[in-house]
């Protein structure tokens, strides 16, 4: 018995070729579009003297969470700014920031869909098995024909590695509304729209943010990865030591990358913790 | 008793509503109209019935409790009124339309004007202050801040929660939180208020005084309520009328003493068995027929001897037409007998204790402790109904209510008469 190799990788090419031949317009346009924004949107805030941005974020901080969170804000950025990974760090949060709002923006909606139609559920929860699983370097590949090398690549695969969550959780949070409260809205004549503003979302909010967070948490696990493709940041700065093997530079950059997901992180837990405890 | 409350015209008909859960009803259907039982047809078809031929009319004004225990069908049936739950087949007419035809604009038209409905756990939105749980419906109908704030504010007022506006469910007991739900209902002015076991949740006697707020409001409002409980003394506490379901099916409808008094079978009876009778039963239904009553034109010695001829010690005399006039005492027809100079109108007391028909038996057992005296049942017109004695109360309180035509076997025994 020797049956041919199936040719899988073959036909996966063929779609992709074809993909790249028709599309590439299209994803090339984006690429220049989006790539002239995170340009201008990381200038605009390399612009601004460190100092003033630790600041901002650091009272942006106090506000939403409190002091502790303020004064570790401050220590931390100053450390980043210290090892002169400014400029990266900048990179990086911007990329990051870019890809969590594709990701919630595509996420958030599909979660709804997949909370009201069982059919949406069905066919969409498996892709989130898929895109969770698919070792995240795979999408790298056609990453780069469709955008080209650079940010805008590693934002696509950042996007598709990153969103699983936001829409598992939304579609969650929808769906663990009480049926006794659904039950009341219909009762008193809601429609569609009405039910999911007023009822779904507002109740869902909690489970959704945290979505959203393990979304922030997936992009940052990402930066490295994103770097061979031209991503830059303080991914760019892991990945050249690596290459160079410089252990040192190696955990700065990394220690970059942690201080950034605790303050992304606790900006966000918080959010959604406020909201709940308004119930 | 037996007009129970003011009936004007239906507000809501049902008519023939079945209700089969699973993916094939029709087959379950045909078996119910051969007379196949639910297990039956759970048994052979997977499907479960949960309404079989239940019709019944709604009264504008009243409030109609649907009763019976869990399984019955009676949560089934409150969600097919608003359609919550759609019915297999039947009609259910408001206002001469048939809402089981309306599309999905319609009935949420229908919804937000028609029905309010309140909820057994009572479902409160929790991430809305009582103020806006209240304006909810209202919010839904797309009417203006302004106005709907005013009117949720009054609906709070209505249940007694001014000053709660701006808490959360979550911080209220459960009592109060039901009154939220009660302000939400009443809030949108429904024709109709749904209430699913609206009660059932609450402790004891705050679920006491929700019983005497409702009847009361209703009295205020003339509020046609639906109330759906599993709890028969709630059921004759606040039901004009009760309609009673097991299996999907209605078993029988009346008022709180029909159901009582005149169960529709073995089942009805023994689910009403434990109930506190004297809170239920009424005057008309513990009375006995007067054994005989005499006429203002009889004489002493007739009236004596009518008393004689059914060993009583007293009699009624009535008017032709059975108004009652008074009463004689054997002892003193014989006194005025002996003496000779006495008549009919000298000897008859005129100015005796009578009760109505509608007196429940709970004010009766008091009166009748310290009377040796009979107590006419007069109707509005002032005629003689029949007669409380003392063995008619008792045999009247542990039978459940009596036909007029019983007659005590030991009938003199602690009676007056």
């Amino acid at each position: 018995m020797n049956f041919s190799k199936f040719p899988l990788a073959e036909y996966i090419d063929t779609l992709l070729d074809f993909l790249t031949d028709h599309l590439a317009w299209i994803t090339k346009g984006i690429s220049e579009i989006m790539s002239t924004g995170m340009d201008a949107a990381t200038d605009a805030l390399l612009a601004m003297p460190s100092w003033l941005f630790i600041l901002l974020v650091a009272a942006a901080a106090y506000k939403a969470v409190g002091k502790r969170m303020a004064l570790g804000t401050i220590l931390g950025l100053c450390l980043l700014d210290n090892l002169q990974l400014w400029e990266p760090t900048i990179e990086t949060l911007v990329l990051v920031l870019i890809a969590t709002f594709v990701a919630v923006a595509i996420g958030i909606p599909l979660g709804i869909l997949a909370a009201i139609y069982d059919g949406a559920h069905r066919v969409i929860m498996p892709l989130l098995d898929l895109m969770q699983t698919m070792p995240a370097f795979v999408y790298l590949i056609p990453a780069i024909p469709f955008f080209g090398l650079g940010p805008v690549a590693a934002i696509f695969s950042t996007v598709i590695f990153a969103m699983p969550p936001a829409i598992r959780l939304t579609s969650l949070g929808i769906r663990q509304v009480p049926a006794d409260l659904v039950e009341a809205a219909d009762a008193y004549g809601c429609d569609r729209r009405q039910k999911l503003l007023k009822l779904q979302l507002p109740l869902a909010l909690p489970t959704i943010m945290a979505g959203v967070n393990q979304t922030i948490m997936l992009a940052l696990s990402m930066v490295v990865i994103a770097a061979m493709i031209g991503a830059g940041g303080l991914g760019g700065e892991v990945w050249k030591a690596i290459q160079r093997l410089q252990p040192g530079k190696g955990f700065e950059a990394g220690i970059g990358i942690v201080i950034l997901a605790m303050i992304l992180d606790r900006f966000t837990s918080k959010v959604g913790r406020n909201k709940s405890a308004d119930q | 008793m037996d007009t129970g409350p003011e009936i004007i015209r239906p507000k809501m008909q049902v008519r023939n509503l079945y209700k089969v859960f699973g993916s094939s009803p029709e087959t379950a259907l045909k078996m119910l109209e051969q007379g196949a039982g639910k297990d039956e047809i759970l048994d052979k078809t997977k499907q479960s019935v949960g309404l079989a031929d239940v019709s019944f009319d709604v009264y504008d004004g009243e409030i109609l409790v649907i009763m019976g225990l869990s399984g019955s069908g009676k949560s089934t049936l409150i969600r097919c009124l608003n359609r919550l739950i759609e019915p297999s087949r039947g009609k259910i007419i408001i206002d001469d339309c048939d809402i089981t035809q309306l599309n999905n604009i319609d009935l949420r038209n229908l919804r937000r004007e028609k029905f309010g409905m309140i909820f057994q756990h009572f479902a409160l939105f929790p991430h809305r202050s009582v103020q806006e749980n209240a304006e909810f419906g209202l919010e839904i109908q797309g009417v203006p801040k302004e106005k709907r704030v005013a009117k949720a504010r009054e609906a709070l007022k209505q249940v007694g929660l001014e000053g709660w506006e701006d808490s959360f469910p979550g911080q209220l007991s459960g009592g109060m939180q039901q009154r939220v739900g009660l302000a939400r209902g009443l809030a949108v002015d429904p024709d109709i208020l749904l209430m699913d076991e609206a009660f059932s949740a609450l402790d004891p006697l705050i679920r006491r005084d929700m019983q005497h707020e409702l009847v009361e409001l209703q009295d205020r409002f003339k509020k046609t309520i639906i109330f759906i409980t599993h709890d028969l003394d709630e059921a004759l506490e606040i039901g004009d009328r009760i309609i009673l379901m097991k299996d999907g099916r209605i078993v029988q409808i009346g008022s709180p003493e029909e159901i009582l008094t005149q169960p529709a079978n073995e089942y009805v009876s023994r689910f009403v068995e434990n109930v506190d009778m004297t809170k239920v039963l009424t005057a008309s239904s513990v009375m006995v027929r007067a054994k005989t009553v005499a006429y203002p034109k009889d004489g002493l010695r007739t009236m004596l001897h009518k008393m004689r001829d059914v060993g009583i010690s007293s009699i009624f005399v009535v008017n032709r037409d059975k108004t009652l006039r008074g009463l004689i005492t054997a002892q003193s027809c014989k006194d005025a007998l002996e003496s000779g100079d006495k008549t009919v109108a000298d000897l008859l007391l005129c100015d005796i204790p009578t009760t109505t028909p509608d007196e429940p038996v709970t004010n009766l057992i008091g009166r009748m402790a310290d009377a040796n005296l009979p107590l006419p049942v007069v109707s509005a017109a002032g005629k003689l109904l029949g007669v409380v004695v003392r063995g008619s109360l008792l045999a009247g309180i542990a039978e459940g209510g009596l036909e007029l035509e019983t007659t005590l076997e030991h009938p003199n025994e602690g009676m007056a008469q």
